[in-house]
């Protein structure tokens, strides 16, 4: 990309928490194993008159404990708030979430290509379903409650996002994160987790910005929202599309369209799905129905006592002690509950003199779970220096051609001769001690 | 036995002596109410076939089992039902054609403590549709009349619940008071009206008008009988978060106690020009009852009373355009033009003053006037024990009187809003008479002084007794 244009990306990621029940009621949150619609629903995610919403005290921790994951300031007073707006899957005319008093606020997450700022992390409750499908040969939309005040997270970066890949990297960082503190399945196919993009592009020449960090310049008078994406690799593709699009529109003098964009995958482009001439008024309010909510300093300490230890910093030092790659041993784990099981196994590994950096290797590539399987991978039999250099000889008395490469320089052949030798002695055999004893023989 | 006469308890003590039955009673109740609801129009439905089968059950009961009037203290007491109370099976209308069809599928939870205590839900009572309104005129249906005059209103919202009682088609009336709709009523109709403390008395499965003002109270034809019904409804609810654990008061327990060196207060905000010259003197008589039984009258000040009905009408427009989001026109089978002119003027007052660059000029300016109304009524706790004030400044008046002006419409309700606003308890009883018309009078008092408040008015009322006097359907 040439440095005229910088992307400025700015992301909303919504989660659904996996707690026993909803958000605002005591049905069962499992709205994708539900079997048939509308069967967990009561009258309070129904929207029905006179229900009244009572707040998940366990939803909340979640939220919580995934703020201070992030690095977030927790607001020792926060609310929840009604956001209006009429939709069939919205039964109350209203959506409970929070508007100025979010539980967390102010946090960051590292990636590999830079850090991302948090702005926010709220707590509101998700929607019912819509299903548009042929009924009796007439088409129908069909209204699925099981979804129905589900409780949903919102996590929402500064626009300091500055590629598409880094976007990716920030959507895969925030998965594993929610993921390791088990507070969701974060299922994007199924929408568990749903990524938005907000992206515009600022002509930087335009600002003559020398050394200016990119975070001090003025933001573009635009941006596009891309909705609706529900896999990292389509994440990329529709921002890298709408990247180009929107230099084209630029280029040409023009201002890109306000508006919320879908990608489609197979023509792999975004569409126009909605244009926002203006903000939408959702006419917030505080809502009466739930009382304002007090995060002391008791609660906040159990909280943050409950949280493992930090996902980074848990590589971090897998790395220090055992020179393992994050990039390798984070194959191998999802939940804190995970990663300490591994911590015991490295632990036990090093007691019995073995090499983490290999059972790691083993348990990624060759799929072991156990100490024991990766003892008995990697024990070798024992077998005399004479017992082995017999069948050397064997062997290369029947591979005369090898013998010949090899003298010629091709070295790699030892390679075949290691294998030939290992199958005619039916045993396991470390392999360089056989490397050795061949080029012995060659010699 | 006279219907018009009787009280829960009496009704309790002839139950126990077997003087009639559960079923004499109710079956008494039905025809009452079916030769005279025709003029008064204070049901919406009735629900004769269950109460009916109820009160068979209670006969039986009260044979096999001396003590179940410990265990059930409303057994065979009929109830008549606002209709913004959702009702297991039983239609539910909250006075409107929107949801003119629906029958919930749960019951709210002041039903559900009702009935365990043997109350007989007699039917769902006329009001003004959505609560919106100080004279049952705003319904969707007929209007309720007022059994002392059938050319006068009964007093809203709780309109149909006020007059049930009134002319003894029931025991008790439920009610919702969000700025007056209780107590107003009970002024109108010569009865007992409580306005519980916010958060007293459970709202699950009460159809929200405004969620921060609503609160649910009853009327009833004496103060022993109001006691003993809110000794029965309240108390903190799971399903209601802003129920408060705040302990049950004794409240029937207290009644008869001395109220020797009480302190009232007069707020002289209340006491000025519209006020009829007529109640303002009704209600200085009731006060020498008081001060002959051991109180002592002192003026205060309330001085930010002027701003309440301004506040009022921000913040309860507001609330209500969000409630009334959920008839969005998809569900209940009506769409949202159906709405009558009160419910779509509120919608509109609330979506202006919650919309953004609006929200910080109205509803938060309004939410700011409401904490110092609050603390006008905490710092005149500081002097006194009860402020007493007239319950309305006019007489019931006349049907269509005000229906074209709802800004005299809303002044109805002038004495009575700043309690919601405040949360605070109020409790209209009777302070007589004018021209053949009831006149209410309010007691006011701390959080959670619903004890003293009956303990007030029980002594008052044992002095006047205006209870015994019965509407005579004047004009009907």
């Amino acid at each position: 990309m040439d440095k005229k244009y910088q992307p400025i990306i700015g992301m909303e990621v919504h989660v659904e928490l996996k707690t026993a029940s909803k958000m605002f009621c005591s049905c069962k949150n499992d709205p994708f194993h539900a079997g048939k619609p509308n069967v967990y629903t009561c009258p309070v995610c129904l929207g029905l008159p006179g229900a009244l919403p009572v707040a998940n005290k366990k939803a909340i921790e979640w939220t919580i404990k995934l703020g201070l994951a992030l690095g977030c300031k927790i607001n020792s007073l926060s609310k929840f708030d009604r956001k209006h707006y009429f939709y069939p899957d919205l039964p109350k005319g209203y959506q409970i979430s929070q508007y100025d008093l979010p539980f967390c606020y102010q946090g960051k997450v590292e990636t590999p290509l830079g850090l991302v700022g948090i702005t926010r992390v709220h707590l509101e409750e998700d929607t019912g379903k819509l299903i548009h499908q042929e009924v009796d040969g007439q088409n129908v939309s069909l209204i699925d409650f099981n979804r129905s005040s589900v409780p949903l997270v919102e996590i929402v970066t500064e626009p300091e996002i500055y590629s598409a890949a880094q976007a990716k990297e920030y959507a895969k960082k925030l998965r594993q994160i929610v993921r390791y503190l088990d507070i969701s399945d974060a299922d994007m196919e199924k929408g568990g987790m749903r990524l938005e993009a907000n992206i515009s592009l600022l002509n930087v020449d335009s600002q003559m910005t020398n050394d200016k960090p990119i975070s001090n310049l003025k933001l573009p008078n635009y941006k596009v929202e891309l909705k609706n994406i529900n896999s990292f690799r389509f994440l990329e593709r529709g921002i890298e599309y709408e990247i180009e699009r929107q230099k084209e529109i630029l280029e040409k003098g023009e201002t890109p369209i306000q508006e919320t964009r879908g990608f489609n995958a197979e023509k792999n482009r975004t569409y126009s799905q909605r244009t926002k001439e203006e903000a939408a008024d959702y006419r917030y309010f505080p809502d009466p129905d739930l009382p304002p909510i007090n995060i002391d300093s008791k609660w906040l300490g159990e909280i943050t006592k409950s949280n493992p230890v930090d996902f980074d910093l848990r590589l971090k030092s897998w790395q220090e002690e055992y020179r393992l790659k994050p990039e390798l041993v984070e194959l191998l784990f999802e939940t804190a509950s995970d990663a300490d099981r591994l911590d015991e196994m490295f632990a036990t590994a090093t007691k019995e003199k073995l090499s983490v950096e290999k059972l790691v290797n083993a348990m990624v590539h060759k799929k072991i779970k156990t100490i024991a399987e990766f003892k008995k991978l990697t024990s070798v039999d024992e077998v005399s220096d004479e017992f082995l250099l017999d069948i050397i000889k064997k062997v290369l008395l029947a591979n005369p051609k090898a013998v010949v490469d090899y003298k010629a320089g091709k070295t790699n052949v030892i390679n075949f001769l290691v294998g030939m030798v290992m199958r005619e002695a039916k045993k396991k055999i470390e392999f360089n001690r056989l490397v050795g004893l061949i080029k012995k023989s060659l010699a | 036995m006279d219907l018009l006469e009787l009280t829960i308890k009496d009704t309790i003590e002839a139950l126990k002596d077997k003087t009639f039955s559960c079923l004499e009673l109710t079956k008494e109740t039905f025809s009452n109410i079916k030769k005279n609801d025709k003029k008064i129009n204070a049901f919406l439905t009735l629900d004769e076939e269950n109460a009916l089968k109820q009160a068979k059950e209670y006969d039986d009961l009260i044979k096999e089992d001396a003590q179940i009037f410990d265990k059930k203290p409303l057994l065979g007491v009929p109830v008549a039902v606002k209709d913004l109370f959702t009702t297991e099976g039983i239609r539910t209308t909250a006075g409107s054609k929107i949801i003119g069809d629906y029958i919930p599928p749960f019951n709210s939870t002041v039903i559900k403590k009702l009935l365990a205590a043997g109350a007989i839900i007699t039917g769902k009572t006329n009001q003004d549709a959505w609560g919106h309104g100080s004279s049952g005129e705003n319904t969707d249906y007929e209007p309720t009349k007022n059994p002392y005059d059938l050319t006068r209103v009964p007093g809203g919202s709780s309109s149909g619940s006020g007059a049930a009682v009134a002319y003894g088609a029931s025991l008790v009336g439920t009610g919702t008071d969000t700025g007056s709709s209780v107590r107003l009523p009970a002024g109108f109709c010569n009865l007992v009206g409580l306005k519980p403390t916010y958060g007293r008395v459970s709202r699950y499965g009460i159809i929200a008008m405004a969620s921060s003002f609503d609160t649910i109270g009853h009327m009833t034809k004496t103060v022993y009988d109001n006691a003993k019904v809110l000794e029965v409804t309240a108390g903190v609810d799971p399903y209601d978060s802003t129920t408060v654990p705040e302990k049950v008061g004794s409240y029937t327990k207290v009644l008869g106690q001395s109220i020797k060196g009480l302190k009232i207060g007069l707020p002289k905000e209340y006491f000025v020009e519209g006020l009829d010259k007529k109640i303002d003197e009704s209600i200085r008589n009731s006060l020498q009852v008081f001060e002959k039984l051991g109180a002592t009258i002192q003026e205060i000040s309330l001085p930010y009373t002027d701003y309440a009905m301004a506040a009022y009408y921000i913040l309860v427009p507001s609330e209500v355009s969000s409630n009334l989001s959920r008839f969005d026109g998809v569900r209940y089978g009506k769409a949202r033009e159906v709405f009558g002119a009160e419910a779509k003027r509120r919608i509109m007052l609330g979506s202006y003053t919650l919309s953004s660059g609006y929200y910080d000029a109205y509803y938060l300016k309004a939410a700011k006037v409401r904490t110092l109304i609050k603390q006008d009524f905490e710092k005149a706790f500081e002097k006194v024990d009860v402020i007493v004030a007239p319950t309305s400044p006019t007489l019931p008046f006349k049907i269509g009187e005000k229906t074209d002006d709802p800004l005299a419409m809303y002044l109805s309700d002038i004495f009575l809003c700043p309690v919601n606003l405040a949360g605070i308890p109020g409790l209209s009883i009777q302070s007589g008479f004018v021209d053949d018309l009831p006149v209410g009078m309010q007691l006011m008092g701390p959080q959670f002084s619903e004890e003293l408040l009956y303990k007030t008015a029980y002594l008052f009322e044992k002095e006047t007794e205006y209870y015994k006097i019965h509407p005579k359907f004047k004009n009907g």
